[in-house]
């Protein structure tokens, strides 16, 4: 085990920024599963005596206008931020890895699969996503499944293409000629092969989620307002942006400060990767 | 024509190198094949590249020796420094043609590319050049074939090409690397023989580089064997075949299949061939040579003469002197 | 024929489709191929690039859908078993592949490799056996069981293909199909595994059909000789006889075009023996018509078939 975290590290230790990336998700991951610890106050508990007040030693990001912690609303809001990723990752790889699969290797399925992925791709992503939510209303999950709609494309097009290459592979030929049916290649041969590439996906997946999903909420459109989440509370600050910049600042910096951490971890991962399958992943939706 | 002493190719720093083609040495006359044998990773590809000044930043780099070009030393010095100065005398062609072509021009096109730059022409001066240079290697209807794109043509064709691409430089000494390795053995037959009408017409040095024995017995006039860096026996190719000095030459030839003697088993070399400068001391090919003594493992190997041109780098070469 | 035959060829064809200059073209890379292999014996399949040798071993064993013919292994036709039936002869039919890089799965242990089948056809009784099987099949090929743990990338090109041998033996087969398996190997590891093939034939019983373009190669393993040329099988003889005395045109121009290692036999320049014509420009008779020295009109008009013209000689040619 530690011969696998030595070499998942290694390609890290050369560059510091990214290796500054991965402390960050880390630190992420950790606000969010100890949250309750973490954070100083509730983030719902209402202080009107104590509105607005800038960061300080109480407060070490500021309140809002409602005198909630904004420190602790930006800790639990990394919770939202935890579950949209994870959310739409898992989703898009769930429905997108299957559909690409099985195209490469039933061609007339996939022609009919990849034509209709195309249709999804032709729309930017956030326009897909907003008119997904107009169609099932909004909320948490249903804001996963809108965004996880928009990634499943890309994943599904990268695995079809990869598993494509796989597919002529002299060793997957050699495997037919000694009995394999689809199924046997598919989980000895095409599956292993496509799990260094869709982790780096999965990065930036990731990442675009966080993005999206902050769109969705500041639209209204996400999470409610009672759940802090970084995007909510951007736009419930929109107002105050002169009298109160803190408000924006520290959850606008909280978006950027992930999706930029998942993309450098990304970078690495795709660099260390076979050089083959750099080229599929370039192609990426950005 | 063409005098290389002493090359080495290293990796690695200056101060902590390792070398890749060690003290490689050898001539080439006016008008003779020179055909340069071994193995894979034995560094005969380097040595071409080395020899052509295409050794790329970063890389391996030349560490010491000479290469003197009809009395020049153009070593380490790129290609278009030596047209420059006047002694691009040295034209290469590949094992790949189809990699060597740009897919997008005609071949036509390309060659007249060679004919502007080293020879000056223009014009339908040029396109008349480059006509005579397709007949000249064989290509049937070279006016139309000027037209043509490469992926129009069959292998043995791009390589006719490729080497009319080399003679509108009008070479000195041409270097083929491995040529005909990715032709039919019927089309090989056809561009060997190019080659040998060539050499004799034009009076072209050609430095042959294979790992084919059977290929170095039909073309080349003297063969140079090279293992794991190093040469270790020059001699014309009848004295090669027939009195064999050095033990790897000996092992190399005995391991070819041969169907006019179907023998049960074939001899084999023991273990795997040395990588270029994994031997420190003694003698690169001692830890797999049937007749190995242990001071072949400890002090640097001679020079054994074998006769007025043939030599073998082993202290215990097979064929004995005449004394 | 010497020995009793354990498979029979008859009339394979396969064809391609294929799209080129915005046209769809039918390539016929196999036409009407015809032949037996004894048990015990070794065929060797000789001929240039594009001559069908590879699609008729890709036929054989299914990896290419044939359009044509039979291929009679005991009593069942490969092309048309079903199956079930087809699962269990794959058993008994294996292939060795070309290229030792790509023929085995670089994220996959070389025991994993090795007893792929068995695991893909339940042959393992538990996992001690399944050691021990993948155990012998690596000391048979001259292998350490130690490699079983170890990783393609690892090994040389030498190694690599002596693992594809121990995978394609691993069952105990009857026919082993090798695809050009020396031919990305350099001369002494050549000479290594062709011994290691000769031996295991020996060991095992094994009937082979080894494919090649190298005739040193092919004369040297081979029994029997098959010559193909643009898809049809024009000469098949015994070794010695192809060797010393080849009749076929094609087959004479393919034995004096190959550069033998004895510098008596040096190349004269001004060598013209023409190229095969394009796949998509077969002359309609014999597909050799264009280069033959002895052609006649009825050569340009009639594709000759195989026939005997001696005890144990084949040939297609109209002219001798």
């Amino acid at each position: 085990m530690s011969g696998a975290l030595r070499s998942f590290l290694a390609p890290f230790l050369g560059r510091p920024i990214a290796f500054l990336g991965l402390i960050v998700l880390v630190g992420l991951a950790t606000a969010a599963i100890f949250a309750p610890m973490l954070a100083p106050y509730d983030p719902s508990r209402l202080e009107p005596v104590a509105r607005l007040i800038p960061p300080s030693a109480a407060h070490w990001f500021g309140t809002d206008q409602f005198g909630r912690d904004t420190f602790s609303r930006v800790i639990y809001g990394s919770r939202l931020a935890l579950l949209i990723g994870v959310g739409v990752v898992s989703f898009a790889l769930v429905t997108g890895v299957p559909a690409g699969v099985l195209s490469a290797l039933f061609p007339r399925f996939g022609r009919v699969v990849m034509r209709m992925i195309d249709v999804l791709m032709s729309f930017p992503a956030l326009l897909l996503a907003l008119g997904l939510i107009v169609i099932i209303g909004q909320g948490v999950t249903n804001a996963i499944l809108a965004i996880g709609v928009v990634y499943l494309t890309t994943t599904s097009r990268i695995t079809y293409g990869l598993t494509l290459r796989l597919r002529t592979e002299t060793y997957v030929e050699a495997a037919n000629s000694m009995g394999a049916g689809a199924v046997w290649t598919i989980r000895k041969h095409i599956l292993p092969n496509l799990i260094s590439p869709l982790l780096v996906q999965a990065s930036f997946v990731f990442a675009f989620a966080q993005l999206s999903a902050a769109s969705l909420d500041f639209l209204g459109l996400g999470a409610p307002p009672e759940i802090p989440s970084w995007g909510n509370m951007l736009a419930e600050s929109r107002i105050f942006i002169t009298r109160a910049p803190w408000l924006l600042f520290f959850p606008g910096l909280s978006i950027a400060i992930t999706a930029f951490s998942l993309n450098l971890v990304g970078d690495v991962l795709r660099d260390r990767l076979d050089p083959r399958f750099r080229e599929m992943l370039n192609g990426n939706r950005r | 024509m063409l005098h290389v002493s002493d090359l080495s190719v290293a990796i690695g720093t200056r101060s902590d190198f390792t070398d890749i083609v060690s003290s490689v040495s050898f001539e080439i006359g006016r008008g003779e094949i020179l055909g340069l044998v071994g193995e894979s990773g034995c560094g005969k590809s380097m040595t071409s590249l080395a020899l052509m000044g295409l050794m790329a930043e970063g890389g391996p780099w030349i560490r010491s020796g000479r290469v003197v070009l009809d009395g020049f030393n153009v070593i380490d010095m790129p290609p278009y420094r030596r047209v420059e100065s006047g002694h691009g005398g040295i034209a290469m062609i590949f094992q790949e043609p189809m990699s060597s072509l740009n897919p997008v021009l005609k071949i036509g096109e390309q060659i007249e590319e060679a004919l502007a730059v080293h020879e000056g022409l223009a014009g339908a001066g040029r396109t008349r050049k480059a006509r005579e240079l397709l007949e000249m290697v064989r290509i049937p209807d070279a006016a139309l074939q000027l037209g043509a794109y490469p992926h129009q043509l069959s292998g043995g064709m791009r390589q006719r090409v490729m080497i009319a691409i080399a003679l509108a430089c009008r070479p000195k000494v041409l270097i083929a690397d491995e040529p005909t390795t990715a032709l039919d053995v019927t089309v090989q037959a056809q561009i060997l023989s190019l080659l040998r009408e060539l050499c004799d017409t034009l009076g072209l040095s050609i430095l042959f580089i294979t790992h084919d024995l059977g290929v170095v017995a039909q073309l080349v006039d003297r063969v140079a064997v090279m293992y794991a860096g190093r040469i270790v026996e020059t001699a014309p190719v009848l004295q090669l075949f027939e009195h064999r000095g050095h033990p790897y030459t000996e092992a190399l030839l005995s391991c070819l299949p041969d169907p006019a003697r179907p023998l049960r088993r074939l001899t084999t070399i023991a273990g795997q061939a040395a990588r270029p400068g994994a031997i420190l001391r003694g003698c690169a090919f001692a830890p797999r040579c049937p007749k190995i003594a242990e001071i072949c493992t400890i002090e640097a190997v001679p020079y054994a003469q074998l006769s007025s041109d043939h030599h073998a780098l082993c202290r215990f070469p097979l064929a004995r002197p005449p004394s | 024929m010497t020995a009793s035959p354990i498979l029979h060829v008859r009339n394979l064809s396969t064809r391609y489709t294929v799209k080129r200059g915005g046209k769809m073209h039918e390539v016929e890379a196999v036409k009407q191929v015809s032949f037996t292999l004894g048990r015990g014996e070794v065929l060797g399949i000789v001929g240039e690039s594009g001559c069908g040798k590879t699609s008729v071993a890709r036929s054989i064993i299914r990896l290419t859908r044939a359009d044509g013919g039979e291929v009679l292994f005991g009593d069942t036709n490969l092309l048309t078993a079903r199956s079930d039936d087809l699962r269990k002869l794959r058993l008994k039919i294996r292939m060795v592949f070309q290229d030792p890089f790509a023929s085995l799965n670089p994220r996959r242990s070389i025991g994993d490799s090795v007893a792929e089948t068995g695991d893909i056809h339940g042959l393992f009784q538990n996992a001690a056996d399944r050691g021990r099987q993948i155990d012998k099949a690596l000391r048979d090929v001259g292998l350490d069981g130690s490699f079983s743990t170890r990783f393609p990338h690892e090994l040389s090109g030498g190694q690599r293909q002596r693992v594809g041998i121990a995978r394609a033996i691993l069952p105990a087969p009857d026919i082993v199909i090798a695809d050009e398996p020396v031919s990305a190997l350099d001369v002494s590891v050549q000479a290594q595994v062709l011994n290691l093939l000769a031996d295991l034939r020996e060991m095992m019983g094994l009937s082979m059909i080894f494919i090649s373009h190298d005739l040193g190669v092919v004369g040297h393993v081979s029994d029997r000789v098959a010559v193909m040329y643009m898809g049809r099988l024009v000469e098949i003889a015994a070794t010695r006889e192809i060797i010393d005395r080849p009749v076929h045109p094609y087959t004479r121009t393919l034995m004096a075009a190959r550069p033998k290692p004895d510098p008596a036999f040096r190349i004269k320049s001004g060598i013209e023996i023409g190229e095969p014509p394009s796949q998509f420009e077969r002359p309609a008779g014999c597909p050799y018509v264009n280069r033959c020295s002895i052609a006649t009109a009825r050569c340009a008009a009639e594709d000759p078939h195989l026939r005997p013209v001696a005890s144990d000689r084949l040939i297609a040619c109209h002219n001798v």
